[in-house]
């Protein structure tokens, strides 16, 4: 479903993504960890279109979606969490869901060339039934979706983001990313900042879809979840890919093993040779 | 041959002016990410106060300047003291609108010491021109250099090998962990407002020597011309502020040797606007740097808008509705109708500035389209006025949007610096298309307003017909808020990264907030046109702008009650306490300064 190619991102002497292959099964749940600072934020930037790569390709569906804009893909159906938590801070939970939706909008977008966005100022104003229907009914979507979060958001629907919790920010980033019926989603540390009982939460839902047969590219630190959650395990480590296969396999894989405890020790050991 | 050399040696002098004016500026853009629209003030004060050393103290010419460094750096410390300290962990719209602000007051505080009238600063140098090559130069020449070059190494040697110099180069580069490794930032802070107010002292006093006039209006233009070099020399770079300023300064010379003297501020704009749209870090910056992370939803203040109930605003408009039907004075009916004028305005500016995020600072130049747009309709085609009106406002919503579009791009403060440069290139272009425009003659006799061929001439009609048109215009604007356009506006305000992850096009959701802002802007200069019967290219001006901008963060950023309530409030108060018009704008800009430090929600708060 998504191929990457040797896909790379430089900045200035720095190499944050390099050469990194990888591919994504309809329904696979792929997981990519690594040590801070490896280049996993900047590779999923550089699938959503938020970043170009410097070399490289990315297919999505047999299609070359290589430096596509994120409006366009977001058209395609990838959908991403950010991991500093992104949402509109001004917007309430029910808008910032809404906005999730933005790309299934058509009865308020005509797809007419150049007098399309006119038209579509000429509807939102208007608002004839067509309109009022397809938000009344992405209204009603969106309630079914806040409730898969238990009663974490529903009561909270119409307060401004801002107001929210960390661990509800994240939830409403979640809930955002599944209005837009992604084909394909990219979580970002769905869990940083949150506590054993909202990560065994989130865990549960992150199941859940993946039950649904969704397909999920997946950045996480908490190493328990991702040995649960994942069909195949990559670990990068600065900007190269280091390791990939079962949690077990990468688990037991001196490299990895490397890479989180640190270059220094290996820098040690070196250096006692040498000595 | 030699007047190119001429034209060459004032470009250099011209560009070394603006040097003294860019460097202040990239020093605190480096250190504080803002772009201080102050400087311009304190070039102002600078050259007053060089004309109170010169003329009234006799001063000779190396006390003159020190004087007026010293006095240009305490403005300086003291904008950064009272004005900006307090605003640090504020929203970044904070800072943006106080040095806003702070022009103002400053402005109109130089104005009300000295009066607005030009006063001729006398170089204090012999009257000699030397021959050099072909061309020539004088004494007053050769200190403006000398100024320059002296300024630029001693601000190098200060930054390079000074301990505060280090903290300030530190601070600029991240100021997070400067602060961490105990770098003093307020004090970094008040070292770099203290040099850039100096210098921008000294330079407005150069260029007043210069030219052997000083005016008011001095300051907008060396805001301005101060901004283009260091967005052209790339935001924070000192020598690239240095090169830009130089640059400017021959583009502009070369300019004004080919077109003439009227072109000379349209070459700068221009130039602004070609590199903001193809280079936006300036044309010394790597083509493609690590994107920054913004933070999110903090442009504006979050807060909760006041629910007015609807029949409170039911009761309210039907008020003042039947108004004129009572015995009140047609001056009431006049500040009233100015009222509803602005609040059209407010309501565009609100839209595109609040909700869409964008602080526009041109925006009376879309009454300018619209007006002039409905009075030549009117006036050469015989268009009815009422029809010429509405293709004013259609006029502003197109080529508003069109000239605007360059700005689509760009993010917080440059997007104002963009739509000032904007608002002033149209101001240029009215004023030299002579054939279209009739120039600097402006046009008369432009008829009165009509609708369905009725003349509204009494102030009652015409109270009554522009009430109503406000009134349409908001509950059209209110339609659109809570449509699914109000929410896409707010979310690429509130984060526009998120927002194209989301499917929303920037391009398309800018241009229809800008389209519709510029059609409510449009209508209010049609009418006025129609109104005041005559126009030229200063009817519409900046201070129309930040008026407005004032009225929209009074009634709270993206609140269609609010503009409406900010523009009544404005246009009314002074009347009521019967403020001179000279202190209004002053007063303006201490409202707006007050608004930002203690209520910056607005009165009815953000939406």
């Amino acid at each position: 479903m998504l191929s990457l190619r040797g896909l790379t991102r430089r900045f200035g002497g720095l190499t944050a993504v390099d050469a990194i292959d990888l591919d994504l099964a309809k329904g696979e749940l792929v997981s990519i960890i690594g040590p801070n600072g490896a280049g996993k934020t900047t590779l999923f930037n550089l699938v959503t279109g938020l970043d170009r790569p410097d070399a490289g390709t990315v297919r999505f569906e047999g299609q070359d979606i290589t430096g596509l804009s994120p409006e366009r893909l977001a058209g395609e159906g990838i959908a991403r969490t950010f991991q500093l938590g992104r949402v509109f801070g001004n917007l309430s939970v029910m808008d910032n869901v809404l906005i999730g939706a933005h790309t299934r909008l058509r009865a308020v977008k005509p797809v007419v060339p150049v007098i399309g966005p006119l038209l579509e100022l000429g509807l939102a104003l208007l608002r004839p039934a067509s309109v009022r229907d397809e938000e009344e009914r992405l209204r009603e979507e969106i309630k079914a979706i806040l409730a898969r979060f238990g009663e974490r958001l529903l009561p909270r629907i119409d307060q401004p983001a801002y107001s929210l919790s960390y661990a509800n920010r994240r939830r409403v980033e979640i809930a955002r990313a599944l209005a837009l019926k992604p084909r394909l989603l990219l979580l970002d540390e769905p869990t940083a900042g949150m506590n054993p009982t909202e990560t065994a939460e989130m865990q549960a839902l992150v199941a859940e879809l993946k039950a649904e047969g969704l397909t999920i590219l997946l950045i996480e630190h908490k190493l328990e979840m991702v040995m649960r959650l994942s069909d195949r395990v990559i670990v990068m480590d600065e900007g190269r890919k280091i390791a990939e296969g079962s949690g077990e396999q990468v688990r037991s894989d001196p490299k990895v093993i490397e890479a989180y405890l640190g270059h220094g020790l290996s820098g040690t050991s070196e250096q006692e040779s040498a000595a | 041959m030699s007047s190119w050399l001429d034209y060459t040696i004032n470009g250099l002098i011209v560009g070394n002016v603006y040097a003294l004016v860019a460097v202040g500026l990239a020093l605190i853009f480096g250190v504080s990410r803002l772009i201080n629209f102050a400087q311009g003030s304190i070039y102002l004060v600078g050259a007053y106060i060089g004309w109170v050393a010169v003329v009234q103290l006799h001063t000779p010419l190396p006390l003159t300047i020190i004087v007026v460094a010293a006095a240009a750096a305490i403005v300086g410390l003291i904008i950064e003291r009272f004005g900006l300290r307090p605003l640090q962990n504020s929203v970044r719209i904070a800072p943006l609108l106080a040095t806003i602000g702070i022009s103002f007051v400053l402005d109109q505080l130089v104005m009300l010491t000295f009066s607005p009238n030009p006063r001729a600063l006398p170089s204090q140098l012999p009257d000699v021109r030397f021959q050099v090559g072909g061309g020539t130069i004088g004494p007053l020449d050769l200190l403006i250099a000398g100024v320059g070059l002296t300024s630029a190494l001693l601000l190098f040697v200060f930054l390079r090998y000074s301990k505060l110099g280090w903290a300030v180069r530190a601070a600029s580069q991240d100021r997070d962990a400067a602060m961490q490794m105990g770098v003093d930032v307020n004090r970094v802070n008040q070292a770099v407002f203290g040099i850039a107010a100096a210098l921008g002292g000294v330079s407005g006093m150069l260029v007043g020597m210069y030219y052997n006039q000083i005016d008011t209006a001095m300051s907008l233009q060396a805001t301005l011309k101060g901004v283009v070099a260091e967005v052209v020399g790339g935001a924070g770079n000192v020598p690239g502020a240095v090169i830009g300023s130089l640059l400017l300064g021959l583009v502009e010379s070369y300019g004004v040797a080919v077109f003439g003297t009227s072109y000379r501020n349209l070459f700068a704009f221009l130039l602004l606007v070609v590199v903001l749209v193809l280079r936006p870090n300036g044309l010394f910056a790597s083509a493609r740097q690590a994107p920054p992370e913004p933070l999110t939803g903090t442009f504006i203040a979050p807060s909760r808008p006041v629910r007015i109930p609807w029949w409170a605003l039911a009761v309210a408009a039907a008020g003042f509705a039947v108004l004129p039907l009572f015995p009140v004075s047609f001056y009431v009916l006049q500040t009233l109708i100015n009222a509803w004028l602005l609040g059209m305005l407010a309501l565009s500016l609100t839209l595109v500035a609040g909700t869409m995020g964008q602080v526009s600072l041109g925006h009376a130049a879309l009454l300018a389209i619209g007006a002039y747009t409905s009075a030549l309709l009117s006036l050469t085609l015989n268009v009815p006025v009422g029809l010429a009106v509405i293709g004013g406002g259609l006029m502003s919503a197109a080529l508003g949007t069109l000239l605007i579009s360059p700005s689509f791009r760009l993010r917080g403060h440059y997007v104002s610096i963009a739509t000032l440069a904007i608002g002033e290139i149209v101001s240029l272009v009215i004023l030299n298309w002579e054939s279209v425009t009739r120039g600097p003659i402006g046009i008369s006799g432009i008829p009165p307003l009509s609708v369905f061929g009725y003349d509204l001439i009494s102030p009652t009609s015409i109270y009554w017909f522009s009430f109503a048109v406000m009134v349409v215009l908001a509950l059209l604007q209110g339609r659109l808020l809570t449509s699914h356009l109000g929410r896409s506006f707010r979310a690429i305000r509130d984060d526009d990264i998120a927002a194209r992850a989301y499917g929303l096009s920037l391009n398309r959701y800018k241009s229809l907030a800008f389209i519709f802002g510029g059609f409510a802007a449009g209508i209010s200069g049609g009418i006025a046109a129609h109104l005041y019967s005559y126009i030229n290219h200063e009817t519409f001006n900046t201070q129309q702008s930040i008026l407005a901008l004032t009225v929209v963060i009074l009634g709270g950023l993206g609140n269609v009650v609010g503009a409406m309530l900010g523009a009544v409030a404005l246009v009314g108060l002074p009347e009521v306490f019967r403020i001179a018009a000279e202190y209004r704008i002053l007063i303006y800009g201490i409202v707006l300064l007050l608004l930002v430090r203690f209520r910056p929600q607005g009165l009815l708060g953000t939406m």
